[in-house]
């Protein structure tokens, strides 16, 4: 076994146990929880660290379209001008014309260290056009790191040539280990020339994801699991396969709540499967978090997104608008803008240690959890009214730990269109007890406060950790002192859809 | 018979162009065609036509009954 993944094998101190006030790790992990040649690697990948996605952006090219198996929760026959599902893109690619965007949008975007290649069909299925784009852009781009994400069916075939183009991550989706389950979740798969249904099918599908899976961790490429929690499918299940899927090497699993909405046209929108609640995945991720990373801040991106996680700037990119730019990849001015980020990477991580301190000897086994306005770089620095999305931090005595973050924007059919909005943000914040922004106006301010969320400008273009655990700390106190009284929140609903917001409807 | 694609259901996803034997499929103008003077109905290749079996949208590669049943060499 190659050293790298050697010592994520061994890693396995993490979890919520800790009490040493260190947050615990996970994909929430900084640099003195990792070993170091791990760091190197996923410091700079948002999807991967936690901590780098505040900074760091990644771009997906939609060069993939063929898939060889069926997914309950997926349809690819739909497609919507304002929809976005994971899948879903606007164009698809030829290998040259992705290697262009991706010049065009590093030249654009200096934070931009990622690019994947996700679909909208599997990657794998489409090995020729998958490989051109990595060859055409290591040429070009050699600073931008490779990922990969596919259902692994076809994986172990490929895991040498995804060697040989020094593919940095992939992501494999595995929702089962057990093939009675995975009947439930796919109808059929395109195998040997055949279509094969039911168990054999899933049974092939198991069999093939874990042999892909071990062997690219044996050769020290780093493997993220996402899964998909379907209530009454899978949900228990999951904490199987996160044991499976750990004991053969997967450094990152990320488990997502199904996104089905009826007019999304899949087989589980039709038959009125429901996804999870923010509470019910909350805590089956909380359970598989002793057992190894557990990934949060996933945003079930479109599989052409451009940008940091929780922005699209897609349509600055289209076809058309890249083939009519003047593209000068300067490696120079990208370096010099990372090492600017990084200054202020080290900032955020000394204020939240400083701050950490204050709260040492604090005993309390309150545990709550706020929203965030923000729109990157670790701060609090977005107003209530176009935040189109919050991130979630639990806080405790050991600190400010990210668990997740919550959509608000209105999509495509999405269900709560017809709703006041200030309503859909409560629904999605309901288990929260107070809302950090940069502004708030009076009125939205009094509407939260009547619905037991308390809405805090003061700490305005502050970091986040910081600010959060200066708050919790003053919160104790006043509940020590008599002044309020501790009650716990409601649940909160997980609104269905990827994320549609572009960085220019934003404002 | 030839197989042909029903252009309505196509998904463009291009599934069908890299499993056809005899590279019967193409694109035009944004969906998939198959030329029925190279589908064999991948018979002497496979037991089923492969387009149908790797389609993600059911009934959209149909047999074209404009065409005479394909004769093995
Ligand atoms: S879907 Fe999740 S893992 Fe993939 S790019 Fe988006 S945030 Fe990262
Ligand atoms: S039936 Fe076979 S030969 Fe004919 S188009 Fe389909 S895949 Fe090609
Ligand atoms: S596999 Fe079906 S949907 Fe995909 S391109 Fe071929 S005919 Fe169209």
């Amino acid at each position: 076994m190659d050293a790298v993944m050697q010592q994520v094998a061994e890693h396995k101190g993490c979890g919520t146990s800790g009490g040493s006030g260190k947050a615990s790790c996970g994909s929430g992990a900084g640099e003195n929880d990792l070993p170091p040649e791990i760091w190197d690697k996923v410091k700079n990948h948002p999807c991967y660290s936690e901590e780098a996605h505040h900074h760091y952006a990644r771009m997906h090219v939609a060069v993939a379209p063929a898939c060889n198996i069926q997914c309950n929760y997926c349809n690819r026959k739909y497609d919507c001008a304002n929809e976005s599902r994971p899948g879903v893109v606007s164009e698809k690619l030829s290998p040259e014309q992705a290697a262009k965007k991706v010049l065009a949008v590093a030249s654009t975007i200096p934070q931009m260290t990622v690019l994947g290649i996700a679909g909208p069909g599997d990657p794998l299925a489409n090995p020729a056009k998958t490989f051109k784009t990595f060859e055409l852009i290591s040429k070009t781009a050699p600073d931008i790191k490779l990922c990969l994400s596919t259902n692994g069916l076809a994986l172990p075939d490929h895991v040498d040539t995804i060697a040989k183009y020094n593919v940095d991550h992939v992501t494999i989706t595995i929702n089962m280990v057990d093939p009675e389950v995975g009947a439930k979740i796919y109808p059929w798969i395109f195998w040997k020339h055949k279509r094969v249904e039911g168990i054999e099918a899933a049974r092939i599908l198991t069999e093939r994801q874990m042999q892909g899976l071990e062997m690219l961790t044996e050769r020290g490429i780093l493997c993220k699991v996402n899964s998909v929690m379907i209530p009454g499918v899978n949900d228990k299940h999951l904490v199987e396969v996160n044991k499976a899927v750990k004991s053969r090497g997967a450094f990152l699993h990320n488990i997502m709540p199904l996104i089905s909405a009826p007019e999304h046209g899949t087989v589980f929108g039709l038959t009125g499967q429901r996804g999870p609640s923010a509470q019910e995945l909350k805590a089956l991720q909380d359970s598989c978090e002793g057992e190894m990373n557990m990934m949060r801040h996933c945003r079930q991106c479109r599989a052409d997104a451009v940008g940091l996680l929780g922005e699209d700037r897609s349509e600055e990119f289209t076809t058309d608008k890249i083939m009519a730019m003047e593209v000068n990849y300067d490696l120079e001015s990208r370096k010099a803008y990372q090492a600017a980020v990084e200054l202020e990477r080290v900032a955020k991580v000394e204020a939240k240690k400083e701050e950490l301190e204050t709260l040492a000897g604090v005993a309390s086994d309150i545990k709550i959890l706020t929203a965030v306005a923000t729109k990157g770089s670790g701060l609090i620095n977005e107003h209530f009214g176009h935040a189109k999305e919050f991130q979630i931090y639990e806080l405790s005595t050991s600190g400010a730990k990210f668990v997740g973050h919550r959509r608000v924007d209105l999509y495509c059919q999405g269900g709560f269109g017809d709703e006041d909005s200030l309503e859909t943000v409560i629904r999605a914040i309901n288990d929260c007890h107070a809302v950090f922004v940069a502004k708030i106006g009076g009125c939205p301010k009094g509407d939260l406060a009547k619905a037991g969320i308390e809405a805090v400008d003061e700490y305005a273009h502050e970091f986040i950790e910081k600010s959060a655990i200066a708050w919790f700390k003053a919160y104790l106190e006043k509940v020590k002192s008599g002044e309020i009284v501790h009650e716990e929140r409601g649940d909160a609903v997980i609104r269905q859809g990827a994320l549609i917001a572009t960085a220019a409807a934003a404002e | 018979m030839a197989y042909r694609i029903v252009s309505s259901q196509c998904t463009s996803c291009s599934a069908c162009e890299a499993e056809c034997p005899n590279e019967a499929i193409s694109e035009k103008g944004g969906t998939f065609i198959i030329d029925p003077a190279k589908c064999t109905e991948c018979i002497g290749h496979f037991d089923t036509p492969q387009c149908v079996a790797v389609c993600p949208v059911d009934e959209t590669c149909v047999v074209d009954k404009n065409y005479p049943r394909y004769q093995a060499p």
